[in-house]
């Protein structure tokens, strides 16, 4: 019930960001058609602007964009909006012209979402099994060593760590090809460059969790009836000491999956990333939109499934 | 040890962590030589020479890059940029996080509900986007303005500007988030009512008797955030949106030295230098951050 009531809220909260997504990027100076490779007469950019209904106010814009409303067509007539996003419809592209949006959402998501997975995987697989193990062996060698591989991993950017492993692990040793997307051999670069960071991060908050749970009244028991080692660390303590986990990889994933900028330009991957930073250099309106509302309905989402796993794990939440 | 005040047994906790007091010292050591780094050095960072692509040598330490500029003189010059956009950067964000966070947790109920649902509205925003629409808004509105009143020169000021406010502007959330936490669950405790009934006004209870109380909890988490706001300059820079040449911060200069990698020939001098200064100051933050968390907790004390 309570999850419902939640899920009905995210509409209004979704058409709350559209909207805001939709006036901030008008809001910066220039237009979509500023770069166009020919300086673009002013009667061409004329006939573009109304092309594109850009001379419409905004709320009219909107509207159309939400496909919700009415117009005169060209004999007078009161038309209802055709396309918008109430029949799933981001709007054409203004950059990419002859292109919606929603293709090229449909075409470059598959990728990112690929890579953002595996990345989501290399960072848990990593993260979790290091975290758990330092706060473990807290205080011995191993703890500082792995507790120190974590915070590099979250203090070297993406853009250091791609060049690198393409210089060693490509151009170097010829271990891996060094850019597009084809075979798994060309998902490993990638992979690791997306994934670090997270898997830094990840490692760094088990951690946490662990120590801060075993240090409750609950471990302490159980510890002291004589409950063995394992079964008190991964039966017990693991349990709770995933949750900070848990909640992070929710906006982690929503990351993941929307592509990232800098590993795809590196390595020359055609995902969403790309786009999330040409459309708004571009003022490609309708793009920055939906890869806003994409990136919204994600991570909202995603959220809600983690409250969800939250009150599988820990007993003690309860949602009203 | 008892007749310390919390403060000071802060302090002591603080001066013990080894690796923070180190870290300390390594961020004080890189201020300085950024900030002398003009008197002592032989090149001037944007001298072009002959000598290009050198490897690192006895005459260029750090080697040099496409136009024979001393990377070492580069790099000092752009940690110099780099540091200074992330404490100011932390700054801003540290104003407007602790104004909003303290003043929902204060005010409470429907004005607490409302400012923080702004908060999730632009979580839910991609930050990339964020931070490129802002920024280049900023530009539009405050370079007009700017140039009125200044010389054209002052156009790299200006954009150090832009980067300050812009960057300031997308990395509060989570300040506010924190602060308005800790704000909500003070605001009901005893002291603070003795205050209100005695009749002081808001300003003062929050100002005198709930921000001392979450000093702490802020000093970390802008200790953090100055490493955010540096990689995110560093990200900008690497787009080509940040610093403009021939400036330089430590990510562009990142940028410059990716820009170069070919099949034939790996400059490997322009990524790794640039990057291990980024990368220990970084580190160095981080340990602060952490060591300052530990010393700050006074749950720490019966931990070891």
């Amino acid at each position: 019930m309570y999850f419902l009531k939640r899920l009905i809220f995210l509409i209004p909260l979704l058409l709350v960001i559209s909207f805001l997504a939709f006036g901030l990027v008008r809001v910066a100076p220039g237009g979509p058609f500023d770069r166009e490779r020919k300086p673009a007469s002013p009667e061409i950019e004329r006939n573009l602007r109304a092309k594109y209904h850009l001379n419409d106010p905004v709320w009219k814009q909107y509207l159309r964009f939400l496909g919700v409303g009415f117009e005169r067509d060209a004999q007078g007539r009161m038309q209802g909006f055709t396309g918008g996003l109430i029949r799933g419809d981001f709007g054409p592209s203004l950059k990419y012209r002859n292109h919606g949006v929603t293709d090229i959402i449909a075409q470059a998501l598959p990728v990112s979402m690929a890579l953002g997975l595996l990345a989501f995987g290399f960072a848990l697989g990593v993260g979790i099994p290091l975290g758990f193990f330092t706060a473990v062996k807290q205080g011995c060698w191993q703890d500082y060593a792995g507790s120190f591989l974590a915070i590099l991993a979250v203090c070297v950017p993406g853009f250091v760590v791609g060049p690198a492993l393409v210089m060693w692990f490509g151009l170097h040793w010829r271990w891996f090809p060094v850019a597009l997307w084809d075979s798994p051999a060309h998902m490993v670069l990638p992979t690791v460059t997306l994934g670090l960071y997270f898997a830094g991060k990840i490692a760094r908050l088990m951690r946490e969790g662990m120590l801060t749970t075993l240090n409750e009244g609950f471990i302490v028991t159980a510890r002291a009836k004589g409950l063995s080692e394992t079964a008190l660390l991964w039966r017990h303590a693991f349990r709770l000491a995933v949750l900070p986990v848990v909640s992070y990889a929710g906006p982690m994933l929503a990351d993941l999956l929307t592509g990232s900028f800098i590993v795809e330009n590196i390595f020359q991957i055609p995902g969403l990333g790309v786009f999330m930073v040409n459309s708004s250099l571009n003022r490609d309106y309708p793009m920055v939109v939906g890869l806003v509302l994409l990136y919204a309905i994600l991570l909202l989402g995603l959220n809600l499934v983690v409250d969800l796993l939250y009150s599988l794990l820990d007993r003690r939440v309860r949602y009203e | 040890m008892n007749d310390l005040t919390p403060n000071q047994k802060a302090w002591r906790r603080f001066r013990r962590h080894r690796l923070a007091m180190a870290s300390a010292w390594f961020l004080a050591a890189i201020v300085l030589l950024v900030l002398l780094w003009p008197w002592i050095s032989a090149y001037r960072p944007e001298a072009i020479s002959e000598a290009q692509f050198q490897p690192p040598d006895g005459k260029h330490w750090f080697g040099t890059d496409i136009h024979g500029r001393d990377l070492l003189a580069r790099a000092f010059f752009g940690a110099r940029v780099s540091l200074l956009v992330g404490v100011v950067g932390a700054g801003v964000s540290l104003v407007i996080g602790v104004v909003w966070g303290a003043v929902a947790g204060y005010l409470g109920g429907r004005w607490d509900s409302w400012m923080m649902r702004v908060v999730d509205i632009l979580y839910s925003l991609p930050s990339i986007i964020f931070v490129i629409v802002l920024i280049t808004t900023l530009e539009g509105v405050l370079k007009r303005w700017l140039l009125q009143v200044f010389s054209p020169e002052w156009s790299a000021v200006s954009r150090l500007l832009f980067l300050f406010v812009g960057l300031g502007a997308v990395s509060w959330l989570t300040m506010a988030r924190i602060v308005r936490g800790q704000v909500l669950s003070l605001r009901t405790r005893s002291f603070v009512e003795a205050s209100r009934a005695l009749g002081a006004s808001h300003a003062h209870i929050l100002w005198r008797h709930i921000l001392p109380n979450i000093a702490g909890v802020i000093i970390v988490y802008v200790t953090l955030t100055v490493p955010a706001v540096i990689l995110s300059e560093s990200f900008l820079s690497y787009l080509g949106l940040g610093i403009q040449p021939p400036q330089a911060s430590l990510g562009s200069l990142i940028a410059e030295g990716a820009g170069q990698i070919n099949s034939i020939r790996i400059y490997w001098w322009m990524i790794v230098f640039p990057a291990g200064l980024l990368v220990s100051t970084l580190l160095a933050l981080n340990f602060l951050g952490d060591g300052l968390r530990a010393a700050l907790d006074p749950r720490s004390d019966q931990r070891s």
